[in-house]
């Protein structure tokens, strides 16, 4: 493969920092099995690349404990296969210098002896915020049929009032694709614009030059410094992705999101593709268990669950126990929650490990569900 | 590193499984799916592992394909390991003899040198037939406080059974004087399970002698078993109890199945501290439309329902068309099941589809058999299949 992927853990954390306490974006589980990670991971490996990095800036060990070996990616190779890149910090004076980076550009520096000994062209860049199955082979065949230097997967937003501003970094380009200019202060963007999904396609050797010369100048920023540093006698083309695709921005985006997973066409275009399945850790548990009360509708349910309830639009992850009386509604319970009997759920976002004990009544609402953090006992 | 292993398993996978039929066109008896994500051979594997068991040698012989490509490594039984692990062994074409497996002690026979070759004391005999769980480790202590040369483990069964299967005699310290196979008038309740462990050496020397004899069936009920008792070996019966199932008959395996349902089910796939590993992939989980009634039953990753099931068990990717309604049924992975359609006191084998409207089995007071349709079948539209039924897998 002429490709290695680049995959960005931790960059978007703050998002839904509710979550992220002690976990990467990353990790964050995502519609009854997965991890946002397995997005881009499946994305990756589905088109044809057998060797990616994960950068990693904090709060890694869940990430650490669903990657493996990368077995369940096929991603445990002796050549190329997965690696996971920690922040490196030298003892001596270094760009970095002793400190954690706190920018995508930063964080390229300090995966630098990474990017360089790849021998693969190019380098496929992603971050983990965003929820789609997206064949990169056109993306990379677009690159090399239009001699890029560096592409720029894009989607059209609509921009409002509601619009969390810097979340996006806008892509001007023209009618063939060419970039013009990348606008990071999205303050004043109104209508459809296009804005980048953090997926790139990047020729090797002009990373690195790129890197290098953000290091000599002190850029701290990707879009607003390095790119347009270097973009004079270099192609900057856009990709265009019409599919699916969910940006998990904060923590209401991250229900809505979860929810989207009831429509039988997103999901079937998520997951249903067979040439492009979405992989992830595999875990070994029972299938789930309805008992003799069980009520359930519109919802997904991971295995290892046992129900006797009932529970309607909502999505279960592994292990779920909902017991007999019990009402689970527009809920979004996470590994192992238990219900006791009689409680009512409406709106809820569960972390691991939850556990609620008989005849609770917890409500939230759409625009603000409530959130119990992981392993609480009510 | 090439550390010596105590105990060496020999798992014998090469069983046809006839009475199976329909189900096993394709696939050895232990390949045959069990429990919404399991096949049969998943118990004794992960009963090895659980009992600290790492080196397993599977006999394969009656059509491996699935069975292979199944073990493959042995990566979801932790059984990948740098020495020992569990490794496939077929027949094979040796130096002055080529020969498939006449029978299950000449299966052995034939792999004595893979015994050999992790210098084992003893050897545990498995078979891939049955549901259970059970820790061999315990057996093993017990084969050795007993000084044993050969241990079974028997079960106690009702005496009204016994005659369907090999019954032991046993003194009062359980070693075994008589050994009767499918006897006519039962003089014990004790059956062998079909798990045994031998001393090596012992093991080995029976083997040879009885692949001298060519009067001989090879097999470990009706020779190694026999001779060993005339010539006076210490053995003994390990009693076992618990839940013990074969699921040699479409009968058996169907009741099987449903003794996983309930709520304190009569045998549990969730015990946490004996879990039963499996090879499966990464299905999106299961959704339960609108619409859908779902009661007492178990339903695995990538299945979609939208129509009513009830005590019944389904494998991944299953899909319940609206209006249909599954009853008493097993329902192997990636079959469909249209809309309108009823479905009762069946199993289906992997990717069956059933048009809409049709009407399959009856309910199973009806005193029938089990009905069963064989992989790949294609049912149309508005067709009706009496109960009893059996439809082989077309391939």
């Amino acid at each position: 493969m002429k490709a290695a992927g680049l995959i960005f853990s931790n960059i978007h954390d703050r998002n839904i920092s509710e979550m992220t306490a002690k976990r990467t974006m990353a990790s964050l589980p995502f519609g009854g099995r997965y991890r946002l990670i397995d997005f881009p991971l499946s994305n990756m490996v589905n088109s044809g690349i057998t060797k990616v990095g994960i950068i990693t800036h904090n709060n890694y060990r869940s990430l650490i404990d669903h990657i493996g070996t990368g077995k369940d990616w096929d991603l445990a190779r002796r050549n190329g296969g997965i690696m996971l890149l920690p922040p490196f910090i030298t003892a001596f004076d270094s760009p970095v210098a002793n400190k954690l980076y706190t920018t995508r550009l930063e964080a390229l520096m300090g995966v630098m002896e990474y990017i360089t000994h790849c021998t693969e062209e190019l380098i496929v860049l992603s971050d983990s915020d965003v929820v789609c199955n997206m064949d990169l082979r056109a993306v990379i065949e677009q690159h090399e049929e239009t001699s890029a230097d560096v592409t720029v997967v894009v989607r059209e937003k609509e921009f409002g009032n509601d619009v969390k501003i810097g979340a996006n970094t806008i892509v001007v380009s023209d009618e063939e694709g060419n970039i013009s200019e990348f606008v990071e202060n999205t303050a004043l963007a109104q209508g459809k614009c296009d804005v980048s999904m953090n997926i790139l396609v990047i020729n090797k050797l002009f990373l690195v030059s790129l890197v290098n010369n953000s290091i000599a100048h002190g850029f701290k920023g990707f879009y607003g410094q390095a790119l347009p540093f270097c973009h004079s006698g270099a192609v900057y083309k856009t990709y265009r992705y019409n599919g699916y695709c969910a940006e998990i921005e904060d923590l209401s985006k991250y229900f809505c999101a979860n929810m989207q997973m009831l429509d039988e066409e997103i999901r079937d275009e998520l997951f249903g593709n067979k040439d492009r399945p979405i992989l992830t850790k595999v875990r070994n548990m029972a299938p789930t268990q309805y008992g003799k009360n069980a009520k359930v509708s519109n919802s997904l349910i991971a295995d290892g669950c046992k129900i006797d309830g009932t529970v309607e639009n909502s999505v279960l992850f592994r292990g779920v126990v909902v017991k007999k009386g019990t009402v689970v509604r527009n809920s979004i319970l996470l590994q192992n929650t238990w219900t006791g009997e009689n409680v009512s759920l409406n709106c809820v976002i569960s972390d691991k490990n939850v556990f609620i004990r008989d005849g609770i009544t917890l409500f939230g609402h759409e625009s603000m569900p409530f959130y119990i953090t992981k392993g609480k006992m009510i | 590193m090439f550390k010596k292993k105590e105990c060496v398993a020999m798992l014998l996978a090469g069983g046809q499984g006839s009475r199976l039929y329909a189900l096993t066109q394709n696939v050895a008896k232990p390949a045959v799916p069990f429990g919404g994500k399991y096949r049969i051979i998943d118990f004794p594997l992960s009963n090895c592992t659980n009992s600290g068991i790492d080196t397993v040698g599977v006999l394969t012989q009656y059509q491996p394909l699935v069975l292979n490509d199944y073990i493959g490594n042995g990566l979801p039984w932790d059984l990948d390991r740098t020495y020992g692990g569990v490794k496939i062994l077929p027949p094979y074409q040796g130096k002055d003899s080529a020969d498939w497996y006449k029978g299950t002690a000449n299966a052995i026979y034939q792999n004595m040198k893979f015994i050999e070759q992790y210098d084992a004391d003893y050897v545990l005999i498995l078979s891939g037939d049955h549901i259970y769980k059970m820790d061999y480790a315990k057996m093993l202590k017990f084969h050795k406080k007993n000084n044993a040369d050969c241990t079974i483990a028997v079960i106690d069964v009702p005496i009204e059974e016994a005659s369907r299967f090999g019954i032991m005699s046993v003194n009062e310290d359980d070693s075994i004087f008589k050994f009767s196979e499918k006897p006519k008038n039962p003089d014990s309740t004790l059956a062998s399970m079909g798990i045994y462990i031998f001393n090596k050496q012992k093991l080995f020397d029976y083997l040879t002698e009885d692949a001298k004899d060519p009067e001989s069936a090879n097999d470990f009920g009706k020779n190694i078993i026999p001779n060993m008792l005339s010539a006076k070996e210490r053995m003994f019966a390990y009693r076992f109890e618990g839940y013990w199932k074969d699921v040699g008959t479409l009968s058996s395996l169907w009741e099987a199945n449903m003794d996983l349902l309930g709520e304190e089910p009569i045998f549990s796939l969730s015990d946490e501290k004996w879990r039963i590993f499996t090879r499966h992939g990464a299905l999106a989980p299961q959704y339960i439309g609108e619409g859908a009634k779902v009661k007492n039953s178990i339903i695995s990753e990538g299945c979609k329902i939208y129509g009513t099931v009830e005590n019944s068990i389904l494998f991944g990717g299953v899909t319940v068309m609206p209006g249909s309604v599954v009853r008493d049924s097993v329902v192997l992975g990636g079959t469909y099941i249209g809309a309108g359609s009823e479905v009762s006191y069946a199993i289906l084998d992997t990717e069956v589809y059933v048009g809409a409207g049709v009407k399959l089995g009856a309910g199973k007071d009806a005193k029938q058999e089990v009905t069963v349709i064989g992989a790949q079948t294609k049912i149309a539209d508005g067709q009706k299949i009496d109960a009893g039924t059996m439809i082989p897998d077309v391939r």
